[in-house]
């Protein structure tokens, strides 16, 4: 199943790989929003580290899931988002709405 | 300038398809040693401006889109990427960001943006029902090689 995720009773993580384009943006698109419906997480984790490259369609859809979550009243945060693709991210105004996790920064799930 | 290398290829406006263009044009350039950077930035303005044949020039139909990459003396490298679909109405407006005509489709409005600020120059040309041309400029900084 793709792409990999764990759920744990609070945070749902969705771990991202490879490219991130128009055409594979949807396959993630489906997948993670059955998993926010079924479990409806009060946070969700976007985890970019293993993302190879990404373009505007990856903004729209963190920006997608975002709207999501706010509908089930969670946060949504992009993590470990590799330095190349930091560019892309800044340029997005995703950094406004606090989405992007600052670099080294830990997050710590609301128990 | 002087024209050192050109490339072109032609495929149909299938989302599969923008990986293998972006992916063609990276290896078309790749002799000239570009940096991690340099070549990253090329990949992602040329898929932006093969996505928006894909969804908003060709939409419900497939279409073609024809690239053109020429080298020029000195590292400076341009692409065109040219679709025969709807066309541009108000390009001044396309390129603004975030707008967008299909937000339904999750799109955000920032492939303009982001071709701006991945290239040195962004060029449009567009007539409704006819078609668009987009002319991505990069200047690469040749790193003299050690070889
Ligand atoms: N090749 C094209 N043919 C027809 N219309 C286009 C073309 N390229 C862009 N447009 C128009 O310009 C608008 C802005 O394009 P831009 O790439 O900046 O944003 P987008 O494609 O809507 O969203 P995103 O790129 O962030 O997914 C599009 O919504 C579309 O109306
Ligand atoms: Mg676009």
């Amino acid at each position: 199943m793709y792409p990999k995720t764990n759920y744990d009773g609070n945070s749902l993580t969705i771990y991202l790989k490879g490219e991130i384009d128009h055409h594979n943006a949807r396959e993630i698109r489906e997948a993670t929003d059955s998993l926010i419906q079924q479990n409806k997480p009060s946070l969700l984790r976007l985890d970019f580290s293993g993302v190879t490259f990404m373009d505007s369609s990856g903004i729209g859809l963190i920006m997608g899931r975002y709207r999501m979550m706010l509908l089930y009243g969670g946060k949504t945060l992009a993590v470990n988002v590799p330095e190349g693709l930091e560019r892309i991210m800044n340029l997005s105004g995703l950094g406004a709405l606090d989405i992007i996790e600052k670099r080294g920064e830990l997050y710590e799930t609301a128990q | 300038m002087k024209l050192l290398n050109e490339a072109n290829f032609t495929f149909d406006s299938r989302s599969c398809n923008e990986a293998f263009a972006r992916s063609a044009v990276g290896s078309f350039i790749t002799y000239l040693d570009p940096t991690v950077s340099e070549l990253n930035d090329i990949r992602t303005a040329v898929s932006e401006a093969v996505t928006n044949c894909v969804v908003h020039a060709y939409q419900d139909t497939i279409g073609k889109i024809f690239i053109n990459i020429k080298i020029w003396e000195g590292g400076t490298v341009t692409i065109k990427i040219r679709d025969k679909g709807c066309g541009i109405e108000n390009i001044a407006q396309a390129m603004e960001p975030l707008y967008t005509t299909a937000p339904s489709e999750e799109r955000a409005g920032l492939g303009f943006a982001v071709m701006q600020s991945f290239s040195d120059s962004v060029k449009v040309r567009s007539k409704p029902e006819a078609g668009t041309t987009v002319t991505l400029t990069k200047k690469l900084s040749l790193r003299v090689s050690n070889g």
